[in-house]
């Protein structure tokens, strides 16, 4: 194409159509959950929303460096798949992590002060926004390049099947990820190997900065890919946490009794750019203002409130998680720096870092 | 004391390591059914049932994610690589993923796993089939690295690999796995880090890895004959490196030749060189020298890839003519 005749208007993504998401499914209402549970996951919604939002406003403070990658507009399928979790399974999640870590119990505080850059960071500073990991709550790893974790995840179910713990595996990927070779090698060995592992796709409709339909051959990245690896093909509304939630519990209850793998693609969309230097100027604007209103967090309050929760209940709780997070925020800034001593340590197991004798 | 063969020596220093520890798997290509492409692993599945030795698809990938998956919850893993120079489509698992995993969660993370791999030249493959890829492993902190010359060595560093809680890469020598040796009857275990000095001397010291060691034992003898009395140093492990059996060699004998079978740059010799011109300056009676495959592709004619690797000729008269 020579210069005269190539038209950037041509690649301006933000001037695509729009691709617009399938309106809300209210007969979801009906989904078999327990009031008390669905108060609990409009409450972790609400954590991992207020915990993003104010990861993104101390970007923009300068007080958090690098990068960061926030699930704003994610948060129903970090919130389905942890409830459906038993407190022993095992998360693996990308360098998008935050809400996966906090879905799985670990407390604010020290995921703030990690974002930091703080000593008492979940990490002890060490890792940083993309690493978030506690093994202690099953979270064991935010992994920042693309597809390698779904491989390690499958290291987790394998050793899980050796031990007989009935441990299931889950690990979050994005739709990008579908793409690397890592993805096929990871989901065919665990194919073969029967594994208890789930791999959820948030196809958030965007490989970084790209749309995902221009560089995948197939609509669904994930599920239009199961089939290659004798697999069910599984497509949820990633919007709706009681959807999420459901098809979680069928697939790690299959996992759990031996049923081997699954592949699922959650379709959502987030609400902010890839990253934190992405204002994400190239979605059509009518294709992003389609799914700010239909948010997981306005869908699942219209629907507590179907189901007759009053109005005052909602905002208590959304009350008390700005007041955790402030706390959160407030113990992150007023810890200090790491150690100095910490940058030799850990990298072997006796703790220290010594390559010599 | 019974011969054996440095091949055999891998099977037999692994199910050692099998009987102890009934946690112990091993995966990778072709290494059950088939005993491994090059006989390495024959008989284990005989041993151990197939829930611990077991093949997989040709995926590098997902067998050292596998191995780090299941090692960070509990079971240590021997991974096997079927030719060093397939660590390259690994590489994010090796570098990115295991080496990295411990320091950047604060500790919480611990993957003891073994990465065998086939290294080195020799047996006139080519470039993708050839390499000596010790410098690449080296140079990634967070892994440790090994490489006997000896099934004596097989057996003792893959237990101390094996019981290492860290990911060690454990590099067994192609053209070195018909070589026979003794192996002493019981449990063989050594300790990562440890140099040997496979001959002492006086005159100089020589640095080897690997399939270099006999080389430059050979060229030692030869030595020996022009009145040239060389040290020589079976290094054994790169990382952790045993620098002091290094320095104190170089110390009696004031003279440091390195003998690498990577190709030049940034080859492990390079590293020693520093260290020794750092530390030990007033020791040198002369420059340090590295003998080395020089920095190109391995061809694949036999005449080219003996041209290629250091040869006991070419250490012989590398080191006759700065030593005259």
């Amino acid at each position: 194409m020579s210069t005269e005749t190539f038209d950037p208007q041509l690649l301006d993504y933000s001037n695509r159509p729009p691709r617009l998401p399938s309106p809300p499914n209210e007969a979801n209402d009906r989904i078999d959950i327990p009031l008390d549970q669905r108060m609990r996951m409009y409450e972790l919604q609400q954590e991992l929303r207020q915990f993003e939002k104010r990861a993104y406003d101390l970007f923009m403070q300068n007080l958090v460096k690098g990068t960061s990658h926030l699930s704003l507009g994610m948060e129903a399928v970090a919130t389905g798949f942890a409830m459906a979790m038993r407190r022993d399974d095992y998360t693996f999640a990308t360098y998008r992590g935050h809400a996966h870590t906090l879905a799985r119990g670990v407390p604010m505080g020290p995921v703030m002060a990690e974002l930091l850059g703080r000593g008492t960071g979940l990490l002890g500073g060490k890792g940083g926004s993309m690493h978030l990991t506690s093994v202690e709550h099953g979270m064991m790893g935010s992994y920042a390049i693309i597809g390698a974790h779904l491989c390690i995840a499958n290291g987790a179910a394998w050793s899980a099947q050796m031990r007989g713990s009935d441990q299931v595996t889950v690990a979050f990927f994005g739709d990008g990820t579908t793409n690397i070779g890592a993805f096929h090698e990871a989901i065919n060995f665990a194919a073969i190997w029967k594994l208890p592992i789930v791999f959820v796709c948030e196809n958030n409709l965007y490989m970084e900065y790209t749309p995902i339909d221009l560089v995948t051959p197939v609509e669904h990245p994930a599920a239009d890919r199961a089939a290659a690896y004798g697999l069910e093909r599984i497509v949820v509304d990633g919007n709706d946490a009681d959807e999420v939630y459901d098809t979680a519990r069928r697939l790690i209850e299959k996992a759990r009794s031996g049923g081997g793998p699954s592949l699922v693609e959650a379709v959502t969309y987030r609400h902010g750019g890839h990253s934190r230097a992405d204002p994400g100027k190239y979605r059509p604007k009518e294709e992003v203002d389609a799914w700010l209103q239909r948010d997981p967090l306005t869908l699942y309050h219209q629907r507590l409130l179907r189901l007759g929760v009053p109005e005052i209940e909602l905002t208590k709780i959304a009350q008390d998680v700005a007041r955790r997070v402030d706390e959160a925020t407030e113990f992150a800034k007023s810890s200090p720096p790491p150690d100095p001593e910490s940058l030799m340590t850990d990298v072997w197991a006796d703790g220290g870092s010594s390559w010599r004798r | 004391m019974a011969e054996m063969s440095y091949r055999d020596a891998i099977a037999y220093g692994i199910a050692q390591e099998m009987r102890r520890d009934p946690r112990l798997v091993m995966l990778g290509e072709d290494i059950a059914a088939a005993g491994g492409v090059f006989k390495t692993t024959v008989g284990l599945l005989e041993q151990f049932g197939p829930d611990r030795v077991r093949d997989t698809p040709i995926s590098e990938q997902a067998i050292l994610g596998a191995a780090m998956g299941a090692a960070m919850t509990g079971i240590p893993v021997i991974a096997e690589i079927m030719f060093s120079d397939f660590i390259a489509v690994c590489f994010d698992i090796l570098a990115n993923q295991m080496a990295k995993t411990r320091y950047m969660t604060g500790g919480q993370v611990t993957v003891p796993v073994v990465i065998r791999t086939h290294n080195g030249g020799g047996a006139r493959f080519g470039a993708q089939h050839s390499q000596s890829v010790e410098n690449w492993c080296m140079m990634i902190p967070g892994l440790k690295v090994v490489a006997p010359s000896t099934p004596r060595d097989v057996v003792g560093l893959m237990a101390a690999a094996v019981r290492d809680p860290d990911p060690v890469v454990f590099l067994e020598h192609k053209s070195l796995l018909a070589t026979k040796g003794e192996v002493p009857e019981g449990e063989i275990v050594d300790e990562l880090g440890v140099a040997k000095v496979v001959r002492e001397g006086t005159d100089c010291t020589i640095v080897a890895l690997a399939l270099m060691v006999p080389r430059a034992l050979q060229a030692a003898e030869r030595l020996a004959a022009e009145g040239i009395s060389a040290e020589v140093i079976d290094l054994r492990s790169l990382v952790p490196l045993d620098t002091q059996t290094i320095l104190s060699s170089v110390a009696k004998t004031g003279r440091l030749f390195t003998v690498e079978e990577n190709p030049r740059l940034c080859g492990w010799g390079a590293e020693i060189a520093s260290i020794v011109g750092h530390e030990a300056f007033w020791d040198l009676d002369g420059p340090v020298v590295r003998i080395t495959t020089p920095h190109i592709p391995l061809p694949a004619a036999e005449t080219l890839e003996d041209m290629a690797i250091p040869s006991v000729d070419r250490i012989y008269k590398e080191i006759v003519e700065v030593m005259d």
